[in-house]
């Protein structure tokens, strides 16, 4: 099995996240494909470390998932912030900072 | 060797791999977003499976606990709080984003599968003997995590504290308004009653005079028509009410019908017609009914 098929998997996932986030305007289906380009990146990480042999790789893609949560939490506190006073999730809907 | 040698890894990949794709692609494009939300934790789940093929089991169960157990709990969370049909329209701002999205989307797959596919990997080294060294994969991380990678590892530890604070700080609001009391309410109700003559009693129950008494069956008023304010006005923007009158009243009119026609007869007079009913077929169902029994 060449370890460049999970690469190749990696990539299509990220291109596929990025796709989401372009295309969409409901901010919670934005931030869902930012962590599916995180979580591709997480699966490229860890097929290198598959190719190196070393566990470093691994290591980086627990802190990557650490980071992710601690952003998740932040970025939904934000959209309610959001949601309560626009009473909207589109993104069209902010481009005023205040109400 | 002419049959070429089927790991276990690549089996996993081949079945993984497309579904996780498609998965993806679903996550990315479906209108509503339960949907995506539930799309996108079966990604994460193929990619927790991935992890492990790729002599990862830390990783493979740490996945599951964080993505598909805490963060899309927090995605679903969110959604029921903002409201799950939130609709969002599909028109282009900006004329030719979807199309220039499109294209340079599938260009960067191109130029990434195409410089990912021809790179120079020669085989992989495997990781049976950088987990052998410390005694099993979890503790060859720890090893990484409380030895190399310490001071990050502490800075993640107090990123996480300020994550969690700065949620609680954004999730707090501040009443603006002073909270109405009981006293308050029927005041309220009162003064609304005295200007615009709103009934100042509590809503008609669901399903009364009806054939059921759930939620989302109106009540229906003794003419056989709706009772409108007897269901919640979330059921029946969206659709989930019954609240046309001409179905839900057909039994309650033949159930009237039929007295009548008894009572008709027991009396010797002609059956009334009824309110809400032409007076031509008024009788003539009744009739037949008894006919044919």
């Amino acid at each position: 099995m060449k370890p460049e098929y999970f690469l190749v998997l990696s990539a299509l996932l990220f291109c596929i996240g990025m796709l989401g986030f372009l295309i969409r305007r409901n901010s919670l289906i934005l931030f869902m494909s930012i962590e599916l380009m995180l979580n591709a990146s997480n699966l490229a990480l860890v097929t290198f470390s598959n190719i190196n042999g070393t566990l470093d790789g691994q290591t980086a893609s627990f802190f990557v998932m650490v980071v992710a949560a601690a952003e998740v939490v932040v970025g939904l506190a934000i959209i309610i912030t959001i949601f309560r006073t626009r009473r909207s999730a589109s993104v069209d809907d902010l481009n005023l900072l205040k109400h | 060797m002419l049959i070429p040698m089927i790991t276990a890894q690549a089996v996993a990949f081949w079945i993984l791999a497309p579904l996780a794709v498609g998965l993806a692609l679903g996550m990315a494009l479906s209108s509503k977003p339960v949907h995506s939300a539930l799309c996108l934790a079966g990604v994460m789940i193929c990619l927790a499976m991935l992890y492990a093929a790729l002599d990862a089991p830390f990783l493979f169960v740490t996945q599951i606990i964080i993505y598909t157990g805490s963060v899309m709990m927090l995605f679903l969370f969110t959604m029921m709080l903002i409201g799950v049909d939130t609709r969002e329209s599909m028109a282009d701002v900006v004329f030719g984003h979807r199309a220039a999205t499109i294209i340079l989307v599938i260009g960067l797959a191109l130029m990434l599968g195409i410089a990912v596919g021809r790179g120079v990997v020669t085989g992989a080294a495997g990781l049976d003997a950088a987990n052998s060294v410390n005694g099993g994969n979890v503790p060859g991380i720890a090893a990484l995590i409380f030895g190399r990678y310490f001071f990050a590892f502490e800075a993640t530890a107090a990123l996480l504290i300020t994550a969690a604070l700065a949620a609680m700080v954004l999730a707090h609001s501040e009443r603006l308004t002073p909270a109405e009391r009981q006293r308050g309410r029927a005041a309220r109700r009162i003064r609304e009653y005295a200007d615009k003559g709103a009934h100042p009693g509590p809503l008609p129950g669901s399903g009364v005079y009806a054939r059921h008494n759930s939620n989302d069956y109106p009540a229906l008023l003794p003419d056989g028509s709706v009772a409108e304010a007897s269901v919640s006005p979330t059921l029946a923007a969206r659709g989930v009410a019954i609240v046309e009158s001409t179905g839900l009243s057909t039994l309650s009119r033949e159930a009237y019908r039929a007295m009548t026609s008894v009572r008709a007869e027991l009396h010797g007079q002609t059956p009334p017609a009824l309110p809400g009913e032409p007076t031509a077929e008024a009788g003539v169902p009744a009739t037949t009914e008894e006919a044919s029994k």
